[in-house]
């Protein structure tokens, strides 16, 4: 299974690896492309955005991403796809699913995910503006 | 000792390539290697040598593979 997806991501696929009966709660998060620069010297609307991964270990780290959150939360399954290449402003350039007994370790779940794979996994965006374009890291 | 260099996002970019070969005097460490490869001025990377985050004082061996990745910004 891939989790790097050139293509839009169908958040119903993701959603759909993370389906049980023994959940009570799912949580979809869609991390989507912003008009609004991370870079704060920058003025100009975002007009495109562009990933780009190290595709081999950024499968790898996904994958431990969600191993590993679903190892500190007992009964929790997580799946996780990142879009890579050109991706349009409010297209979804991530989507976390989480399939859980009750909401608490849903949430809790979904942010560990979400925060983990900002610090670790090898993945770099690249803004475009009428500024021109920059590379955009995640703060600490 | 004939290493690879891997190059990620704005270091790519700048090199015109995503990977090349470089020899490297025997003994050296990332931080030797590092040190000579001109990386613009205050850009904070870190290294993984054959798809494992390593420190600095890792040593290369022949055949290689050092990746040098800027900021990350996932998500």
């Amino acid at each position: 299974m891939r989790r790097l997806s050139p293509a839009p991501i169908d958040v119903a696929s993701v959603r759909a690896r993370v389906d049980s009966p023994a959940h009570g709660a799912i949580l979809v998060f869609e991390g989507v492309a912003r008009a609004s620069s991370g870079d704060p010297a920058r003025s100009s609307p975002v007009t495109g955005l562009a990933y780009e991964a190290w595709d081999e270990v950024a499968e790898r780290e996904l994958a431990a991403v969600e191993r590993e959150t679903e190892a500190r939360w007992p009964g929790v399954r997580v799946a996780i796809v990142h879009r890579t290449g050109d991706v349009p402003i409010g297209d979804a350039a991530v989507v976390i699913a989480v399939g859980a007994p009750h909401r608490d370790a849903a949430y809790l779940a979904s942010r560990h995910a979400i925060d983990t794979l900002k610090e670790r996994v090898p993945i770099w965006k690249k803004e475009t503006s009428l500024d021109g374009t920059s590379w955009i890291g995640n703060r600490p | 000792v004939r290493i690879t260099v891997r190059w990620f996002a704005q270091l790519r970019e700048q090199r015109g390539c995503s990977e090349e070969p470089l020899d490297v005097p025997a003994g050296s460490t990332v931080e030797t290697v590092l040190a000579t490869l001109a990386l613009p001025a205050g850009l904070r990377v870190a290294v993984a040598v054959n798809a494992q985050l390593v420190e600095r004082g890792a040593a290369l061996r022949e055949g290689d593979e050092l990746a040098v990745l800027p900021p990350i910004g996932g998500g």
